[in-house]
């Protein structure tokens, strides 16, 4: 081999050890990486007991309840699996909706629900004007409605 | 006939070459860039679900995209003078660090902006900003690194294998939001097709193309003052007009 190629091999080789090694710490790393737990993982006492952790999903629709104070809410998160009730005291980002994603930290209590310090909302990838949206809508819910028939 | 592709390979010749396209990459960079903000601030429909802020996404993406790309290409480069010892390819990947980690740096900051009205925090130490930040990090490690050396040639080995063992950072920043539970949403943009209205692509395409343009522009600015540091004792360098006078 000449001299280039040597080097071109050592930097090749070099650079997948280095990716595996990368690649087998984050996956050894799996759950420290994620941001957040899923109701169903919570369920399977994969999250941390007795310590802070952040669970993520979507608000269920119609679990929203708001106390006298106009401060704390009660809702539920879910994975379409499991469900999580939620107890947050504060004020909610903008986008936190029914229906749609939220991150909240803070901790399971013994009266199995989680007590949040914190709640951000997650949007999605999708954007659209607001007429677009109506007709997406409207299209999904007379599809609801046929496949119901 | 037959092109000699290592023509412009060449220090002295490369240095006329980038001082003829500067200005091209310059106007383009300025035409794409007012385009875009026209067509991103006054033909692109309001968002749905998030109003009017949406809109700091035609420099978030643009300036996010480039601090990846960027950095391949310098390690890339620094690959190629470490393997062929070819002087040009490490001075470019020095000239094109700092515009990368301006970019990173853009991409953070507009982040943050983005973050709090949409998601109520400023920064959450989830595995595409952290990522992301380690990419910046990278950068600054690679300027800082070459920096301390004072031979250059010496420097430009060392800050290669940085640049180059680095890379791997990349693809996961790119896929980090598949791999893992994020607070940062999925691609919109993806080998398959956008999932995004045709105003808000035309909007970040221009964009796009405009912080290409900036990019190129300054990097070629950059290798050209390199290029006449390293080079100044020899005659060319001295030959020239801009430096007789």
């Amino acid at each position: 081999m000449t001299k280039r190629q040597k080097r071109l091999a050592f930097i090749v080789g070099g650079l997948a050890l280095v990716g595996a090694a990368v690649g087998l710490v984050l996956f050894a790393l799996k759950d420290n990486v994620s941001l957040y737990f899923t109701p169903t993982q919570v369920f399977n006492k994969e999250a941390p007991q007795g310590r802070s952790f952040r669970i993520g999903g979507l608000v269920e629709e119609g679990s929203v309840k708001r106390e006298g104070d106009g401060l704390t809410v009660h809702f539920v998160v879910t994975d379409r699996v499991g469900t999580m009730p939620v107890v947050y005291k504060g004020i909610l980002p903008d986008l936190f909706k029914e229906g749609k994603g939220i991150v909240a930290q803070g901790k399971l209590e013994a009266d199995g629900v989680f007590h949040a310090e914190e709640v951000l909302a997650k949007h999605d990838e999708n954007y659209m004007p607001p007429e677009a949206k109506d007709a997406l809508d409207k299209a999904q819910k007379t599809q609801e409605k046929e496949s119901a028939k | 006939m037959a092109i000699n592709w290592f023509k412009y390979s060449a220090p002295s010749t490369f240095y006329g070459l980038a001082g003829k396209l500067i200005p091209w990459f310059a106007l383009a960079a300025l035409a794409l860039f007012v385009a875009g903000m026209y067509v991103g601030f006054y033909v692109a429909p309001t968002d749905a679900v998030q109003g009017e802020a949406y809109r700091i996404m035609f420099i978030h993406v643009p300036a996010s995209i480039l601090s990846m790309f960027l950095y391949l290409i310098m390690a890339a480069y620094a690959a190629l003078g470490l393997i062929f010892n070819t002087r040009l390819s490490s001075m470019m990947a020095t000239a094109i660090a700092p515009t990368g980690a301006l970019f990173a740096f853009i991409s953070l900051w507009t982040g943050a902006f983005w973050g709090k009205p949409m998601w109520g925090a400023w920064w959450v130490w989830d595995a595409r900003l952290t990522s992301e930040l380690i990419l910046l990090f990278l950068y600054l490690g690679f300027i800082a690194l070459h920096a301390s050396i004072d031979d250059p040639r010496r420097a430009d080995r060392a800050a290669a294998l940085l640049a180059i063992v680095g890379s791997v950072n990349v693809p996961i920043i790119y896929f980090s939001v598949k791999w893992w539970n994020t607070l940062h949403q999925g691609s919109t943009i993806k080998f398959s097709g956008t999932s995004m209205h045709v105003a808000m692509q035309q909007a970040l395409l221009l964009m796009f193309l405009a912080c290409w343009c900036y990019a190129i522009a300054v990097a070629l600015a950059r290798v050209r003052s390199i290029i006449l540091e390293r080079e100044r004792a020899t005659q060319w360098v001295g030959e020239l007009k801009e430096v007789q006078s």
